[in-house]
């Protein structure tokens, strides 16, 4: 069996607190577009990173500053890689666009109570949907002109919702809260009437602690979540999206991850290829695979391997770039990111 | 702010006698590293007072220490310098303490501005001494939340209030 390695491949500095989270730009990585990415802090800002295409190294192309007040917690592209929205705990989340190579904030939302936590678009980059310790979940709907109108606010969360995000290919919405629950949100009329749909919790075998984080693979039939409870849960649904004679085809528990992580998992993402890798507070990266070998009653999925030390201080956040190839990105306490290479 | 004391008549135990360190453990040249251990970070914590924590800033009714009302003690304070890992746990001086949030958030900016940025710190009410133990102890030691809190200037200066040494 080939010996894997996760590489670092360059060590990125510039914000001067925590980084929280980052995104990498979808529309970037192919074609000959160099790889961008950006990052938020608790320093207030966010930096946009772009690979050099003759060194491979990143560097910091620009800095958003002086809009958000307080620790910008959260940031996601659009689809089309034109706008950037970042979360922040002062209470917005602002649109950017990209003008000539120059960040513009174009709108500003607002209507949460207080800190804005995580910020998701969909699919088609029509809607976008922000979470808040004020425990709602808002959708936005994108018009033209840059502007966003609130079409739902979702309550039902008992506590701060930790983070939002879209299926990957359906107009489904995922949260997950402090409660420690996940919820499922679903538009079954035709005219913005979300509804949660299903609560995954407790009684369904979900996380005894808070859910900070979750995950679809690539087919957008399996999601992967990870908790305070230091354990990675794998969910599966039958059907993708609304079945064809209407409802909703729920999500099940498939199998928990347990005893891998010693301290709080913050963050998981699943890479197009199958790998989904976690960051958590132990300072560790950890990388998991299905489980091919056909053992009865074996594990169904297995470690594929660890990266202890990965960063000084805890991890906030890991993602897989798109593309062919992808490369990790971790966010850090330790104030800076790190860009990883998996290789042989 | 809370009116009204929340414990009018605190039991007040007598401070511990402080051991005497041993000078033989010195370094025998500067490079070596001093591990750190329980002692060191109770005494971090150790001038930390609840004047501004129970009442009124201006008027302190409980101008005793954390320690004097063993709120915690040094046996609480659980250290492994290993593996960068301390846990404090504290008594709420009653069960219904309204402040127990507010002493763990003191005692976690404490020990953040004190230790070495390698450490890992959990801070937690002692079992059965608070009404709401699982609450308190989970937004403790929710750093998100720590964050968004020690972002809020009025709590900040509460913190600094309680974290300032007093000079009796």
């Amino acid at each position: 069996m080939e010996r894997l390695e996760l590489k670092e491949v360059q060590k990125l500095e510039g914000h001067t607190d925590r980084v929280w989270s980052l995104d990498w730009n979808p529309a970037t990585g192919h074609a000959g577009i160099p790889l961008v990415f950006a990052s938020c802090s608790g320093d207030k800002t966010v930096r946009i990173w772009e690979q050099n295409l003759s060194t491979n190294l990143f560097s910091c192309k620009a800095t958003l500053e002086e809009t958000h007040t307080r620790t910008v917690r959260s940031c996601a592209w659009s689809p089309s890689g034109k706008l950037l929205a970042t979360a922040s705990f002062d209470a917005t989340t602002a649109i950017w666009e990209n003008v000539g190579g120059e960040f513009e904030c174009v709108s500003t939302l607002e209507g949460h109570e207080n800190e804005v936590k995580s910020v998701s678009w969909n699919a088609s980059g029509t809607l976008l949907a922000t979470c808040s310790r004020d425990k709602s979940v808002w959708i936005w709907e994108v018009q033209p002109g840059n502007e966003f109108e609130c079409v739902s606010v979702l309550q039902g969360h008992t506590q701060d919702v930790k983070m939002v995000r879209w299926h990957p290919t359906e107009d489904i919405l995922f949260s997950c809260s402090y409660d420690n629950n996940i919820k499922v949100w679903a538009d079954e009329g035709d005219s913005d009437d979300w509804q949660c749909v299903q609560t995954l919790g407790e009684p369904n075998n979900g996380h005894t602690s808070t859910v900070w984080a979750l995950s679809f693979n690539a087919s957008g039939d399996k999601m992967v979540t990870c908790s305070d409870d230091l354990t990675l849960k794998v969910w599966e649904t039958e059907h993708v999206g609304m079945q064809s004679g209407g409802g909703f085809a729920p999500w099940r528990h498939v199998c928990t991850l347990t005893g891998y992580h010693d301290r709080t998992i913050f963050s998981v993402h699943w890479s197009r290829g199958g790998i989904f890798a976690s960051g958590a507070a132990d300072d560790a990266i950890r990388l998991f695979v299905e489980n091919n070998e056909s053992q009865v009653d074996g594990p169904l999925y297995k470690l594929l391997l660890k990266k202890e030390k990965a960063h000084d201080m805890d991890i906030n956040y890991v993602q897989w770039s798109h593309g062919e190839k992808p490369l990790l990105a971790s966010a850090s306490d330790d104030g800076t990111i790190k860009v990883w290479d998996l290789v042989s | 702010m809370v009116s009204g004391l929340i414990n009018e008549n605190p039991v007040i135990y007598e401070r511990k006698q402080r051991q005497q360190r041993s000078t033989q453990s010195l370094p025998a040249d500067e490079y070596t590293v001093e591990p750190i251990d329980q002692q060191e970070i109770f005494d971090i914590l150790f001038f930390f007072f609840l004047n501004s924590i129970f009442l009124d800033i201006k008027d302190p009714e409980h101008p005793y220490s954390l320690e004097e009302l063993k709120v915690i003690t040094e046996e609480a304070v659980e250290v492994d310098d290993q593996k960068s890992y301390v846990r404090v746990t504290f008594t709420p001086t009653v069960e219904h303490c309204s402040m127990a949030t507010i002493i763990g958030l003191c005692l976690r900016v404490k020990l953040l501005r004190s230790l070495p940025p390698r450490y890992k710190v959990d801070i937690r009410v002692a079992p059965g001494s608070h009404a709401t133990e699982a609450a308190v102890n989970k937004q403790l030691n929710d750093k998100e939340r720590v964050a968004a809190a020690l972002e809020n200037p009025n709590l900040v200066d509460m913190v600094d209030e309680c974290l300032a040494p007093s000079f009796d």
